[in-house]
């Protein structure tokens, strides 16, 4: 179901072809990180940290630099020194990220990497190496992290966003404040005040694909790398810094990639395989097993969140008061900034407070994960909100309406909306028969919503017309889930040629311009404005040469359809494969580059709705009913709209209820696997119905907001709110696992 | 190391090759016969992103030893197609958009042919349940599930 404001009778924008990747992807062509196999390669291995925070005392190489088929070592001395050098901070924490060089932070920290001949010589070699460490106390949670007189991870850590700035080290990293008007004014207007206390857990993005990487290093300091990632100029760049080389001196290619989600953002292996490469003079690949991907690449935050809110009796919110604390993992960088920003970032509030603290920890450092930051925080507000919808008798997407942001609402961070979608996000969940749809016994309905910034940045994008008037079209952005489509639908939709005779492509990093990560929502949005800018001259240029052809002003010429037309007909019209035939007579190739800072982003909004089943018995929670409505601006793929609001739905239905990090007293992982981190399996699930909502952002040329992050936010409150609909229990602690349940249910019956 | 020389049948091939007897039949189908269509997600048989036929069995070919592939036959994803022409479950994961970014997409189609080799018309729950030994962690498994229908409608003919 799509709720379409206007259709402007676009052709090919908004239809449902075949992916142009698609049949490599289903006949096993496709090459993934990890499917590259160069001539004389070696196979690389990482040794890593058994434990959660240490001082490395020595490093011993020389056994397993004996062993047979070893033809390298390295450790962290293998790389420059940034702190010595002088580097921005953060920098030198990439750089101590992808190898330690004098404590290890967390247990699977990278102490050192080896390459051999053989998978099992390189494995044989790595357990060789020996690492003498002087283990340290560590710290696991927030709550630990804070304490006074914690361990501290970064002896010389102050907090930043604290005036005056506090005289002794910490484990806070930063602090976010955002505030407006007289919280308590506001608490006083109120008819009903709830105040409530959550806890999340640290959950993985959980890719299918592992990190994949393979270098190939010259004598000279050039190398080329071929990696998994969601943008190998990010790749170039990280990987850059800790080298200490230019960038220019490496070539990035980017493999197909096997799922990211905001965790193939960052480096881990691409520095390690570059050096190992160098020092064997050979090809090397390093792929990681699935549980050093648990151990040491990005979860997201587990965190502490305490969320006070009060309404009035017709349902408005009068006060909001937030705090958080979120996780960062062993280096500075947890997602808070943007839960501080989006948390209320729903409703019109006249009076809040939200205030937020990133902290260090014993763990793996976080990545990004899907609307970084905002899912945890929604959880707490989204249920906070539910439970005062309940005590003032309001249905619960009234009171989100009573409440909603619209177009000129200045946003609890700070700006004012543009045109944005919420209320036709409440507007259409209500219109689904889901909302009205019976219940059974033990069976509860939840309501929540959510709101992601989603980003722009900087794309570039190269177009080609062919000489039988065919294009290419190429960029620089990973497509993780279908963005060559969208590219090929709005450079059809310009050109005025069939989406099956343009080509997508995504080129490597010495190919074309420069692009950001795919990240943010932002591949359709702002690498299709740069397709989009560069079809635009390619258009150009060919009303030039039709105009040159009939020896008459080019504004007599009109393009339509895919050919050159004259205003009055006086010609015969020249069809795209006719321009492209002459071009060695009409001025040569015709191509077109077009670069840019993203012109302006479009806030995604999404409302969801769930109906779960409770066993009383059990306290294992089925989700048996599921829609998602979201504002995509516009759809230009709806097959991959719906597909990224599924996903987000059901990575958030998992958060909600199976997984979580779990640690021992130690700080070793309990469960870095797929057995035991539990992802939703296909009869976990129902179907998940989806309502596109199309309100078009008035930045984009076709109305593109960004898809792939909204999804995410909402499920885990919507999840918690059937539950409490259900059978009446309020779960603030994620996972809503069948223990908490039972353990909630028994507290309510004693 | 001494290694062993295994003859197999795979994507309808007589195929000969040399493996230790510590490698997973995955490890050996990607590194020394140069299929790489089956996927490596997790190597403990979880993900069933190496899902392959074997004797048309579905196995994860990660908890296989490469020697236990000697005198069976093999189809991989690879295999799938018939002289280039798509398998009903090829071309409908494409239709219907059942597939984000593709690396379980090969584990996925090789475990829904063994389930619509054996029950042709198989209702959503056991369509949910055969395929729950696979994980997707982009597509939320809506349009997977939607796709295996509509190729067992094709395939019966409907």
């Amino acid at each position: 179901m799509a709720i379409t404001e206007e259709n402007p009778g676009y052709k090919w924008v908004g239809t449902r072809p075949i992916r142009p990747d698609g049949l490599e992807k289903v006949t096993g062509k496709a090459r993934f990180g990890a499917d590259l196999v160069l001539p004389g390669m070696l196979y690389g291995k990482v040794v890593r940290s058994p434990h959660a925070h240490a001082r490395i005392v020595s490093i011993d190489t020389s056994a397993a630099e004996s062993m047979e088929g070893v033809k390298a070592v390295i450790t962290g001395a293998d790389f420059p020194d940034l702190a010595a050098n002088g580097a921005h901070p953060s920098d030198i924490d990439v750089a101590n990220n992808a190898i330690a060089r004098d404590k290890v932070l967390y247990e699977g920290h990278v102490v050192a990497a080896v390459a051999a001949i053989t998978r099992e010589q390189a494995e044989a070699a790595a357990k060789a190496v020996a690492v003498t460490y002087e283990v340290l106390p560590h710290v696991l949670t927030v709550d630990e992290a804070m304490a006074d007189n914690a361990p501290l991870l970064h002896e010389a850590m102050i907090t930043k966003g604290v005036d005056p700035a506090p005289e002794e080290p910490s484990n806070i990293a930063s602090k976010i404040l955002h505030e407006r008007g007289d919280l308590d004014q506001g608490f006083g207007e109120a008819d009903a005040v709830v105040e409530r206390e959550f806890t999340t857990k640290p959950v993985h993005q959980g890719y299918i694909e592992p990190h994949a990487a393979v270098a190939d290093a010259n004598s000279d300091g050039r190398a080329h790398i071929w990696c998994s990632s969601q943008g190998h100029f990010q790749m170039r760049a990280y990987t850059a810094t800790v080298l200490g080389v230019s960038p220019g001196t490496l070539k990035v290619t980017a493999a197909e990639i096997g799922g990211g989600f905001g965790g193939k953002t960052v480096i881990y292996l691409e520095p390690l395989a570059v050096r190992l490469s160098q020092r064997a003079g050979r090809p090397v690949k390093l792929v990681m097993d699935r549980d050093e991907v648990f151990r040491a690449t990005g979860p997201t935050s587990g965190t502490r969140i305490k969320v006070k809110m009060g309404v009035s009796k017709d349902g408005k919110i009068t006060a909001a008061e937030v705090w958080m604390a979120y996780e960062a993992g062993a280096y500075a960088g947890s997602p808070v900034g943007a839960a501080g920003m989006t948390a209320i970032a729903c409703y019109d509030i006249p009076n809040f407070v939200v205030e937020g603290y990133d902290v260090v920890c014993n763990k793996p450092r976080v990545a990004a994960y899907r609307a970084p930051g905002a899912p945890m925080a929604a959880f707490a507000v989204e249920s906070v909100l539910d439970e005062l919808a309940r005590n003032i008798e309001m249905d619960p997407i009234d009171i989100r309406l009573a409440n909603a942001a619209v177009e000129g609402t200045q946003a609890s961070y700070g700006p004012k909306f543009p045109r944005i979608g919420f209320v036709e996000t409440l507007e259409a969940i209500k219109e689904h028969p889901n909302y009205t749809a019976e219940l059974g016994p033990n069976q509860g309905r939840g309501v929540a919503a959510g709101f992601w910034f989603n980003a722009g940045m900087m794309s570039s994008a190269t177009v080609h017309v062919n000489e039988n008037g065919t294009a290419t079209v190429v960029t620089g952005s990973p497509d993780i889930g279908g963005s060559r489509q969208s590219m090929a639908l709005m450079a059809a939709e310009e050109l005025g040629i069939p989406y099956e005779s343009i080509k997508p492509v995504v080129a490597d990093t010495e190919t074309v311009g420069f692009n950001d990560v795919t990240g943010g929502s932002r591949v359709t949005l702002a690498t299709g404005a740069a397709v989009v800018d560069a079809c635009r001259l390619i258009v150009e240029d060919l009303r030039g040469r039709a105009a040159k052809t009939w020896d008459v002003e080019v504004d007599q010429v009109e393009w339509v359809d895919g050919q050159a037309q004259h205003v009055d007909g006086a010609q015969p019209p020249l069809s795209l494969n006719d321009l492209a035939a002459k071009s060695g007579r009409t001025g040569g190739p015709i191509s077109a580059n077009a670069s840019l800072n993203s012109r302006g982003v479009g806030a995604g909004f999404s409302t969801q709705l769930c109906d779960v089943e409770v066993d009383p018995e059990t306290g294992v929670t089925r989700v048996v009913r599921y829609l998602t409505a979201q504002d995509a601006g516009r759809a230009i793929s709806p097959d991959y709209v719906e597909g990224q609001m599924q996903g987000g739905v059901v990575q958030g239905i998992g958060w909600a209820l199976n997984e979580e990090y779990i640690h021992d007293t130690e700080g070793v992982m309990e469960n870095p696997s797929f057995l035991d981190y539990r992802m939703p399996v296909a009869s976990d699930l129902p179907m998940i119905d989806c309502a596109i909502v199309e309100v078009p952002n008035p930045a984009h040329p076709y109305g593109v907001r960004g898809v792939g992050e909204v999804g995410i936010v909402p499920p885990m409150a919507a999840v918690g709110n059937a539950i409490h609909d259900a059978v009446d229990v309020r779960m603030t602690e994620l996972p809503m696992s069948p223990i908490k349940v039972l353990e909630a249910l028994n507290e309510n019956d004693g | 190391m001494p290694r062993t020389h295994i003859t197999t049948v795979i994507n309808g091939d007589e195929t000969e090759f040399l493996t230790e007897d510590s490698t997973s039949l995955l490890n050996a189908l990607r590194d020394e016969v140069g299929l790489t269509g089956a996927k490596e997600g997790c190597g403990t048989g979880d993900c069933g992103a190496c899902s392959i036929l074997v004797d048309d069995r579905v196995n994860c070919a990660c908890l296989m030893f490469a020697p236990e592939a000697d005198g069976t036959v093999i189809v991989t994803v690879e295999g799938l197609a018939d002289s280039g022409e798509l398998h009903p479950l090829q071309q409908c994961f494409l239709e219907g958009a059942a597939l984000q970014c593709g690396i379980c997409t090969p584990g996925f189609l090789m475990a829904a042919k063994a389930l619509l080799d054996k029950n042709p018309d198989p209702t959503e729950t056991e369509i949910r349940y055969a395929l729950a030994g696979n994980l997707c962690r982009c597509t939320g498994y809506d349009k997977i599930i939607r796709a295996v229908q509509e190729a067992a409608r094709e395939m019966r003919g409907q």
